[in-house]
């Protein structure tokens, strides 16, 4: 198991190194002086020197990449042209909003998702069963700010159940936490509980088909117990495995929904930077996004080990 | 598959346009998806001549007003028809629709070829898609626009990089399957050249699942192009898209909810109808394809 893990871990640096290849590129296949996007349109050419300097622009092309992978694994991502300040400095300080909305959405969409798919596959062919696939192309259709400003209109607008945009930290107590960050979750739990729903009813339906399922009916165990402790169990690794996948879904989400509620994330910092044309800060935080996105499918490689004794690896 | 050495043997063949019949019919829910995408479609294609109103000239007296007779879903902030608009906007939300279904099918299908069926070149290729698939396609391309600049081409190319490494995979699978086939083998102990496997044998198996997932990235191409719009990383601002509009329409949001939630509305409705045709597509060329990875 340890040489699997090993393994896993190998197979996922020349991933990370293809991401940063990619950004890398993009860069530098950007017609005009890299120097000049990094420095931005008021740059003098002292500061164009000095950054072509610590760019090593003429250094020979891998002589240049390894460089900045250097930079890099030293946790130096550069500086922002917007701020002047260093683009790490300005990450840390907007993951918790990020992290947090991350987070509710994940714990939320997994608690409605994955009952709702086992109700569908086990009614299947029931009007339940047709309403939750609907509700499932449609949280793939309606774009994430859609649905925002939906939220918006009825609970805050209408109703004035939540307040229209803003962040409270959780250190500033659950209550005014929850009231902030309900509205966030909401959207984007819809996009997620659609991929998750999807996925928990067709393994479902597939399983529910096997003879094992017949056996313990025909045994007498109980309906639930049959679903819960023989069928879903089987599930795991699928719906796991797209909990990982739609990881990305959740980031590219999380960057428009912050931006629909004004949350001052890893969002926000992306948006604003876009609207600069703030490339350090954009490259940063795409590296970050793909590192966190290749580390929980790692996790996940190895969650297999641990939630399906059949699945042995050599 | 129409060279004079082509000898097929005669089979069963239905008509495309029977096919595609059949496919409509198959759900009420397609037929109305059908028919809602029709009248988009042929809204945007026709929006030159059948709008009441410019969609882009100014008209300063007429601003953020309520739906009326003459404007039929109201104004935006500069007085502009916002019912108009839309319709108008639909046509680059189509353009970059199929364009990315089109371009992605195209690189896709041929770096699978490449992947599955030249042995040197899959571990290569596929590190490559791993590492494309880690970065969130949003955040993507956000950063090739803001990089090369917003025109209508570097949109389209950001929306479609994303999309490759699924057609990849996807082809990958195929070939892998049917390059075991005995007709395949056969091919090769004839000495055929690999091209002409490629285009005879392996090009053909690829040709159902392709259609299918072309009709997915058509969706999610759209519904990228709004998305980048709304964060302000679209096409140039001036020109009306139904992301482009909505961008306009948020800071006026709590006075004129409607210039965000009409065009919402609009593009929600054109991709979930793309998206159910795609899905009785799908059902129709084969039903077991969703459990071989074909998915969005």
């Amino acid at each position: 198991m340890f040489g699997y893990i090993l393994q896993r871990l190998l197979a996922a640096i020349p991933v990370m190194g293809f991401v940063a290849l990619f950004v890398f590129l993009l860069l530098r296949l950007t017609p005009g002086d890299p120097a000049a996007i990094i420095a931005g349109d008021t740059a003098t050419p002292e500061q164009l020197e000095a950054i072509r300097d610590s760019l090593g622009l003429n250094d020979p092309f891998f002589v240049q990449f390894f460089n900045w992978i250097g930079q890099l694994l030293q946790g130096d991502f550069g500086t922002s042209i917007l701020s002047g300040k260093p683009v790490i400095e300005l990450i840390q300080a907007r993951m918790e909003p990020t992290i947090s909305l991350a987070l509710t959405t994940i714990i939320l969409s997994v608690v409605i998702a994955v009952p709702l798919g086992v109700i569908a596959a086990w009614k299947h062919g029931t009007l339940i069963d047709r309403f939750v696939m609907l509700l499932s192309v449609v949280g793939f259709s309606v774009p994430v700010f859609v649905i925002g400003y939906l939220m918006i209109s009825l609970f805050s607008m209408q109703l004035n159940w939540f307040p229209v945009q803003g962040f409270r930290p959780i250190g500033d107590g659950l209550g005014p936490f929850l009231q902030r960050i309900a509205l966030p979750t909401f959207t984007l739990t819809l996009l997620y509980i659609a991929l998750i729903a999807r996925i928990t009813r067709t393994s479902m339906l597939e399983i529910l088909g096997d003879d094992y399922i017949r056996t313990a009916r025909a045994k007498g165990l109980p309906e639930s117990r049959v679903l819960m402790r023989h069928a879903l169990r089987n599930c795991s690794v699928p719906i796991i495995t797209v909990i990982g996948i739609g990881f990305a879904l959740i980031i590219s989400g999380v960057v428009v929904t912050e931006s629909v509620f004004n949350l001052p994330g890893l969002g926000r910092l992306t948006v604003d930077a876009v609207l600069a044309r703030d490339y350090p800060v954009i490259q940063a935080v795409i590296l970050l996004a793909s590192l966190i996105y290749v580390v929980i499918n790692l996790l996940i490689d190895i969650a297999y080990v641990l939630l399906d004794p059949r699945i042995r690896y050599s | 598959m129409t060279g004079q050495t082509t000898t097929v043997a005669p089979r069963e063949t239905i008509s495309p346009f029977a096919k595609v019949r059949d496919i409509v019919l198959s759900s009420p829910i397609v037929m109305v998806a059908t028919a809602l995408l029709a009248i988009i479609v042929l809204a945007a294609i026709f929006a030159p001549w059948i709008v009441p109103h410019d969609p882009v000239r100014l008209t300063p007296s007429v601003r953020l007003k309520p739906p009326n007779e003459e404007y039929w879903l109201g104004t935006d902030a500069f007085g502009r028809d916002l019912f108009s608009r839309i319709i108008t906007g639909g046509r680059i939300s189509l353009v970059i629709g199929v364009g990315a279904a089109i371009a992605a099918v195209a690189a896709g299908l041929l770096l699978g070829l490449l992947a599955g069926y030249i042995r040197w070149m899959d571990a290569l290729l596929m590190r490559m898609v791993d590492g494309l698939m880690a970065i969130p396609n949003v955040l993507l391309a956000i950063a090739i626009v803001s990089l090369w600049g917003a025109s209508l081409w570097t949109v389209l190319f950001a929306i479609t990089i994303p999309e490759v490494p699924r057609v990849v995979r996807l082809v990958r699978s195929v070939v892998l399957s049917a390059r075991e086939e005995p007709y395949v083998e056969a091919a090769i102990a004839a000495g055929s050249s690999t091209w002409l496997i490629m285009r005879r044998h392996l090009v053909p198996n690829t040709v159902a699942p392709l259609i299918i997932q072309g009709t997915y990235i058509c969706a999610s191409a759209i519904l990228t192009e709004a998305i980048l719009s709304f964060l302000g990383a679209g096409i140039n601002p001036e020109t009306p898209s139904w992301g482009n509009i909505m961008a306009e329409g948020r800071i006026y949001f709590q006075i004129n909810p409607g210039i965000v939630l009409w065009p919402g509305l609009v593009v929600s409705v054109a991709i979930l109808s793309i998206n159910l045709l795609g899905d009785a597509v799908r059902d129709a060329l084969d039903p077991r394809m969703a459990q071989r990875g074909i998915d969005r």
